[in-house]
């Protein structure tokens, strides 16, 4: 770029020197350059890691949470503080853990996978990151404002669904809920940004050859999540400002006092709040589409129906919000329409499932971290899956509506579906970003430490919701049958924090110390593995041209490649 | 068998150029799709709390169909669609007269809306306060006018730019996407119409 005189594509891409005064590796140009970088796979690593900051945060809140619930009537923490506490454990993690990672993930994933060279718009790339980095640490400065630290500050306290009337001025008094809403405004306009980016990116930007039926799976998979997050978090936009409004200006949106309606909060809530569920375990697919086949040695089984299956998910999603609202008292045939189109989305679901087994059925399979993470999804998704129709049963969701049994679902869900496959994709492509290959040894022990973990802390759950322990209460009286699920669930506790911890480790060790990964690691057939580990600024030095879904098996197979029979 | 799979395959494909579509086109299809989410919360939210206003003014006491408002706006369509194809041609002082007259006409759209509320607030004691009818009308049209401000800046922009001869032919489809967003705003105002002046008029 520096030579005006080029000819030669090749030459525009010519690195320029490092400039005097931004030696590698010192900390204030790292720094300099993680502020004003636009670099997509820089952004994708920066939403990763802060995710990851995030997520440690918010689960050490889950632990004080469960140690608080661990025996009958603790006082470990405050009534007030639990409320703090649990509000924001869940707030975080859907917000400030899930949504960032993903868009992490598509951020890097996404431009290499359809070989472009950056995202479409990557001033507004960084935007969006920056946007949801400061709304983060503006939730997080809560804990200091007003009464300060000991009493936790002026945290939310209303639940991360801040249901109306209870963040109205009467009983939600200081600033938690004002702390709620404006994060979120600003983290959702963030959210948008980025979702448009990579709907551009994968519609405009794709390299050539790559039409639509050669994308792959997972790009495709982040283009329905793109779209869910383009029509999915207005409405949540447009619900907290009628409650700025509410709060600042004394309109009556949700006062019912004056004609305004406390449900209508819920229908707008939950307008985005479900199709967020889908946003969120829909990368998780992606991630499983493109894993599970390198591991099995076989193209993905059922590629058209995948495709389809995620946009009928998508479609569906966005039809069934009310499934949240079988208590508030709707008609008859407002809870059947919603427990039915509830119903209806296990249809592609459970799609996507057997096509993912009938990808592994008759392959090769290779046991590796990514692999078993993967497998381990499959089982906690469909129980999750199972326990989801359960509920979608109008008369059973009314026995069971805000008792344990849901977090136990939602759990399964959101640690069981989402994360098991965040940390699937983070062995699969940290050798991709860093060169190295992350140490199997730890890996194990973080896998099987984790999984006993999770499922000892969360299975119990669905036990003592049946019992009728309810959601929310910060702490219990004795003899109600609950102790022992509890004390499982606590226990639990210690096993998953291990296990994460050994997963830190194992990021930060391996990055000076692991394995030299090279190019191609898994033997993947994928684009962003044509180029180098980890890849340069311009991503590939030739834009490459497909001719079908794997590419690289074309370029290893040039005898046999899979262009002759697409 | 053998081959025919041995045989050289021929792309048809290969031929054709490969042009996938816009990204400033996709780029505004998808900020148009937010935006019309956005709206239709607002829209639903009027259209629930219709007739749920427990104190007055109603309705029907105070709002009158705006006339001329809606003709500027929705008029400012047809102008804005005239200086674009004056563009084209590469008339440049035909396309600065009716870009401005354009400008004109949002611009007196938005006064006219400032002028229907000083009417409302100060002679009929409307506020977003006073009930739901308030805060569901001052919202919606808030919101859309608040559009028009973001268009009409963005249509200046472009006018300011081409009569300091810094639009260049390659800008075409700068010029068009702002014209597509001045059309969803146009669009969006005749939903409002619909809900707020024809079908709440008689609440």
């Amino acid at each position: 770029m520096a030579h005006g005189s080029s000819t030669t594509p090749e030459d525009d891409f010519v690195i320029t020197p490092t400039r005097p005064g931004e030696e590698k590796g010192s900390w204030s140009s790292v720094i300099q350059d993680l502020l004003f970088t636009v670099d997509h796979k820089k952004l994708g690593l920066m939403y990763i890691g802060s995710g990851l900051i995030f997520f440690v945060i918010a689960g050490l809140m889950a632990a004080a949470i469960r140690l608080q619930l661990a025996i009958p009537n603790a006082h470990f923490l405050e009534p007030d503080v639990f409320n703090r506490f649990f509000t924001m454990h869940g707030t975080a993690m859907v917000f400030l853990v899930g949504m960032p990672i993903i868009f992490g993930m598509a951020n890097y994933l996404v431009p290499l996978m359809v070989g472009a060279r950056d995202m479409a718009f990557p001033r507004l790339n960084a935007f969006g990151f920056w946007m949801f980095f400061f709304s983060a640490w503006f939730l997080y400065f809560s804990y200091f404002a007003g009464p300060g630290l000991y009493n936790a500050g002026s945290a939310p306290d209303v639940g991360w669904f801040a249901y109306s009337p209870l963040t109205s001025k009467a009983f939600s008094r200081g600033h938690s809920s004002d702390y709620w809403t404006l994060a979120l405004l600003a983290s959702g306009v963030g959210s948008i940004a980025t979702a448009i980016n990579i709907i551009v990116t994968t519609i405009s930007l794709r390299c050539k050859g790559m039409t639509l039926g050669r994308m792959p799976l997972f790009v495709w998979t982040f283009l329905v999540v793109a779209f869910l997050v383009i029509i999915a978090i207005p409405p949540l936009s447009a619900c907290q400002i009628m409650l700025l409004l509410d709060r600042y200006l004394g309109a009556k949106f949700f006062d019912t006092q004056a004609g305004g309606s406390a449900v209508l909060w819920q229908h707008f809530f939950w307008i985005f709040g479900h199709p967020e569920v889908y946003i969120l375990i829909l990368p998780g697919f992606a991630a499983m589409n493109e894993i599970v086949p390198v591991f099995s040695r076989k193209p993905i089984f059922g590629y058209p129906i995948m495709v389809g299956a995620n946009v009928m998910i998508a479609f569906i999603s966005l039809g069934v919000w009310a499934h949240h609202m079988f208590t508030v008292g709707m008609t008859s045939l407002g809870n059947s329409f919603f427990a039915i189109s509830t119903m209806l989305v296990a249809v592609p679901t459970g799609i996507k499932i057997f096509n993912w087994i009938g990808t592994m059925y008759g392959g090769k399979i290779r046991f590796e971290l990514p692999m078993l993470f993967c497998i381990a999804f499959l089982f906690q998704f469909l129980i999750a899956g199972l326990t989801g129709v359960m509920l979608s049963v109008a008369p059973f969701d009314w026995q069971l509506s805000d008792s344990y049994f849901v977090v136990a679902h939602f759990h399964y869900v959101l640690i069981g579906g989402l994360l098991f496959t965040i940390f699937a994709t983070i062995y699969f492509w940290y050798p991709k970003c860093f060169g190295r290959m992350l140490s199997h040894k730890l890996g194990m022990w973080h896998f099987w430490l984790f999984t006993i973990g999770f499922h000892v802390t969360f299975f119990p759950q669905h036990i003592s919701g049946f019992l009728g322990m309810p959601r929310r209460i910060y702490t219990y009286e004795a003899g109600r049958g609950w102790e022992i699920w509890n004390m499982m669930s606590s226990l639990g506790v210690i096993l998953q924090a291990a296990g994460i911890l050994i997963f830190v480790w194992n990021l930060i060790y391996s990055y000076r110390k692991g394995k030299i990964a090279g190019d191609d690691p898994w033997d993947a057939w994928t684009l962003e593995w044509a180029t180098t580990s980890p890849p340069p600024d311009y991503n590939f030095e030739k834009t490459p041209e497909v001719r079908s879904r794997r590419p690289l098996w074309d370029l290893k197979h040039p005898d046999d490649p899979d262009w002759k029979y697409e | 068998m053998d081959q025919f799979i041995n045989q050289p395959v021929s792309f048809a494909e290969e031929e054709r150029p490969w042009r996938p579509p816009s990204l400033r086109k996709v780029g505004m299809l998808c900020l148009i799709t937010t935006e019309t989410a956005l709206f239709s919360i607002f829209v639903v939210a009027y259209l629930f709390y219709m007739g749920k206003s427990l104190n007055g003014p109603y309705p029907h006491e105070i709002l009158a169909f705006p006339w001329s408002g809606s003709i500027a706006l929705i008029g400012s369509s047809f102008t804005l669609h005239a200086a674009e194809w004056f563009l084209k041609k590469g008339n440049r002082a035909m396309f600065h007269l009716w870009w401005f007259i354009t400008i004109a006409m949002g611009a007196y759209f938005l006064y006219f809306t400032g002028h229907e509320w000083y009417e409302f607030i100060y002679h009929h004691h409307l506020t977003i306060s006073t009930n739901v009818f308030g805060s569901t009308f001052y919202s919606l049209v808030g919101l859309h006018a608040s559009h028009v401000v973001v268009g009409l800046i963005l249509l200046s922009i472009i006018l300011i730019s081409s009569l300091r001869g810094k639009l260049h032919h390659d800008h075409h489809e700068h010029v068009e996407m702002i014209g597509w967003y001045w059309h969803f705003v146009d669009a969006v105002w005749i939903v409002v119409l619909t809900v707020v002046y024809i079908l709440s008029a008689h609440y």
